[in-house]
């Protein structure tokens, strides 16, 4: 795949067999899946596994997915989902997606997203005891 | 052939008539166009039939003698103006799923406006009791309107309290009495009504409850005591409360 004319690549994510993505805009929006074929230049196939990640198998605008570090690797073109999720426990795509900054990030904006007028009630205090604290042992060390 | 939708009733079952009872034989269905057609298709046929061959007459209506009433002493010089009856009594207004009893409320307008309050029941009037509890953070026993007031998903047990005796002839505003003379209209009349020992009873009977059971919940004491606000990008559609 990959022509090595330099040391370094200037791209590192390519959309292939076996890449997952994440799916910008839709319905599915957040939500992950991987790269089973290629449709054309702008189009791909994508499938969850619809288990794991709750995607159906579909053609995608590539435009409408994002790339991440992740690939699923020695995965055939076009492998039926039986396949797709034998590989993904075996490689453990899921644990290492949720491991990433990346998804963190997106949990931690849903999860303080849904946060109700007493949750966000009882962060403001925390905060404030927080920063008590600091600020006292600042005051020590001055 | 002159299509059934133009011919009148009768003229089509006549002619079907006809038709379904010679068997084989075609016959020319009854003619839809001619004077006696046209004058059964406008329905005045019908008219005359259903008054026994005579086309009705209207009814006379008795006219009032006017001559005989006399002219009433006095009039307006000007026409009054009428108001038009209204007979629309408006509905007590549904209670937001939202809101149950124990809910807490933020309250949006009015002199308690940011304060979070305990909703107890909903009048008949439509709008909400409430109370602060007013140890916590002065609001007593009140009414509010559920338009002003967002639902929270925080909630603290109100069970066993008897709300029976609140309605809303107990929140109701004492007539005062109105002062004629041109000294009492222009002096200071705002006297400071003093609240009844009923009233402070029954707030503190209501609030020990509700007191026990804030104490239940780590926070729910201080968050009462709370006022609400917006903090900068803070946008009130998009929050979960």
């Amino acid at each position: 795949l990959s022509f090595i004319y330099f040391k370094t690549m200037v791209f590192t994510r390519f959309v292939e067999v076996g890449r997952v993505v994440v799916i910008n805009f839709g319905p599915d929006a957040g939500k992950i899946a991987t790269i089973i074929d290629i449709v054309d230049g702008k189009r791909v196939l994508i499938d969850g596994p619809q288990s794991v990640t709750g995607i159906h198998r579909q053609v995608i605008g590539v435009r409408r997915i994002s790339l991440t570090d992740i690939v699923v690797a020695k995965l055939p073109r076009n492998s039926t989902q039986k396949n797709l999720l034998k590989a993904w426990t075996e490689q453990n795509t899921l644990a290492t997606w949720e491991a990433t900054a990346w998804a963190k990030k997106t949990k931690a904006k849903a999860a303080r997203a849904n946060t109700s007028d007493f949750d966000r009630f009882k962060i403001m205090v925390a905060k404030k005891q927080k920063s008590k604290i600091i600020s006292d042992k600042l005051a020590q060390l001055a | 052939h002159a299509s059934l939708s133009i011919m009148g009733k009768k003229a089509v079952r006549t002619g079907l008539k006809r038709f379904k009872g010679d068997g084989n034989k075609t016959h020319a269905p009854s003619k839809p166009i001619g004077k006696n057609a046209s004058f059964h298709r406008s329905g005045r046929w019908a008219v005359l039939k259903k008054n026994g061959g005579k086309w009705p007459v209207a009814k006379k209506v008795a006219k009032d003698d006017k001559a005989s009433k006399k002219a009433p002493r006095f009039y307006p010089g000007e026409d009054v103006p009428k108001p038009f009856d209204r007979r629309n009594v408006a509905k007590r207004a549904k209670l937001r799923d939202s809101i149950t009893p124990g809910t807490v409320l933020i309250l949006l307008a009015g002199r308690f406006r940011g304060k979070r309050v305990v909703f107890l029941k909903q009048l008949e009037s439509g709008l909400l009791l409430v109370t602060g509890p007013f140890k916590i953070n002065g609001v007593p026993l009140r009414r509010i309107n559920q338009a002003f007031a967002i639902a929270t998903s925080a909630e603290v047990s109100v069970a066993g309290i008897d709300t029976s005796k609140f309605d809303d002839a107990y929140f109701a505003k004492p007539k005062s009495k109105s002062v004629k003379n041109a000294d009492g209209f222009f002096a200071a009349e705002t006297q400071k009504q003093e609240l009844s020992a009923d009233r402070k009873n029954d707030q503190k009977t209501v609030d020990t409850k509700i007191l026990d059971a804030v104490k239940k919940t780590e926070f729910m004491r201080p968050y009462l005591n709370a006022r609400f606000s917006l903090s900068k990008g803070q946008k009130p559609h998009a929050m979960v409360f």
